[in-house]
């Protein structure tokens, strides 16, 4: 039997590593991906939650729009965001961000 | 729902994510990540979330994926050299995670109304059809307003890879 709990841990998980690879990678490529997997950890367990909540039988497609609006938003982000990295290549030859502190105090 | 189905594609997706995370090789974490975004679609489809599914496999594992590795491979990076590691911000970050981890099982142990199987479907639902009808009347505004985002990303992206700024 797989119970809402056990999407919300699935979910939560994969958030977790996300989180994880964001804080100790130094690659901005991967932290880049790490942040890809906990929107799809949030998207996850946003449709559990619809499949869940049934309302005469059907789920609650209103959850389901909203994935599909943070999907279309992180396809945008995905692409000013590798455009931004490619600049930073041409202006610093790194993707290392310990190399790029500029910004820092 | 199959108890099975659902594990193996559980483990498939946090499995691959973890090697996301720990290849030394950008291309093996952008392959690994597209094995962890195809087993999440799995998952969806469980829920009988058949629209987001697709839109799953067809946005990340394939355009957003193909964009990473385009990048990956215009930049010409190699595998990471194995740095000093920086202590203090490891140690953090574990921590974090870890505290992370265990404040979610303690929050999820505590949610009784968590632990029920999902109710069946009624027959003839159809997630595309309702999906769409939301998307074309309640959301329309924001179904535009999403448009124009793209249409501005889309801009500000070829302003970005301009060689000279002006």
């Amino acid at each position: 039997m797989v119970t809402l709990n056990d999407y919300l841990l699935a979910s939560g998980l994969l958030f977790a590593i996300g989180f994880a690879g964001v804080l100790l990678r130094r690659n901005i490529i991967i932290i880049f991906m790490c942040l890809e997997l906990m929107l799809n950890a949030a998207n996850l367990s946003l449709v559990a939650f619809s499949r869940f909540n049934l309302q005469n039988g059907l789920p609650n497609y209103n959850a389901q729009v909203f994935v599909f609006f943070i999907i279309t938003v992180a396809a945008a982000e995905v692409a000013v965001g590798l455009a931004i990295i490619v600049a930073l290549f041409r202006a610093r030859q790194t993707t290392h961000v310990e190399d790029i502190n500029s910004l820092k105090f | 729902m199959s108890p099975i189905l659902f594990w193996f594609f559980t483990i498939l997706m946090l499995g691959f994510a973890l090697a996301v995370v720990f290849n030394r090789n950008p291309v093996a974490s952008a392959l690994s990540l597209v094995v962890s975004f195809i087993g999440l679609a799995a998952l969806f489809f469980q829920l009988d979330a058949n629209f987001i599914g697709t839109i799953q496999v067809l946005v990340y594992a394939g355009a957003v994926m193909v964009l990473f590795l385009f990048i990956i491979m215009l930049l010409d990076l190699k595998a990471e050299q194995r740095r000093r590691l920086n202590l203090p911000a490891t140690a953090g970050g574990i921590l974090v995670v870890a505290a992370f981890v265990a404040q979610l099982m303690a929050v999820l142990h505590r949610f009784g109304a968590g632990k029920h199987a999902f109710p069946p479907l009624a027959p003839g639902a159809d997630d595309v059809r309702s999906v769409g009808q939301a998307l074309f009347s309640t959301y329309n505004l924001p179904f535009q307003v999403v448009g124009t985002l793209i249409l501005v990303a889309t801009i500000g992206v070829i302003v970005l890879s301009k060689r000279e700024l002006k």
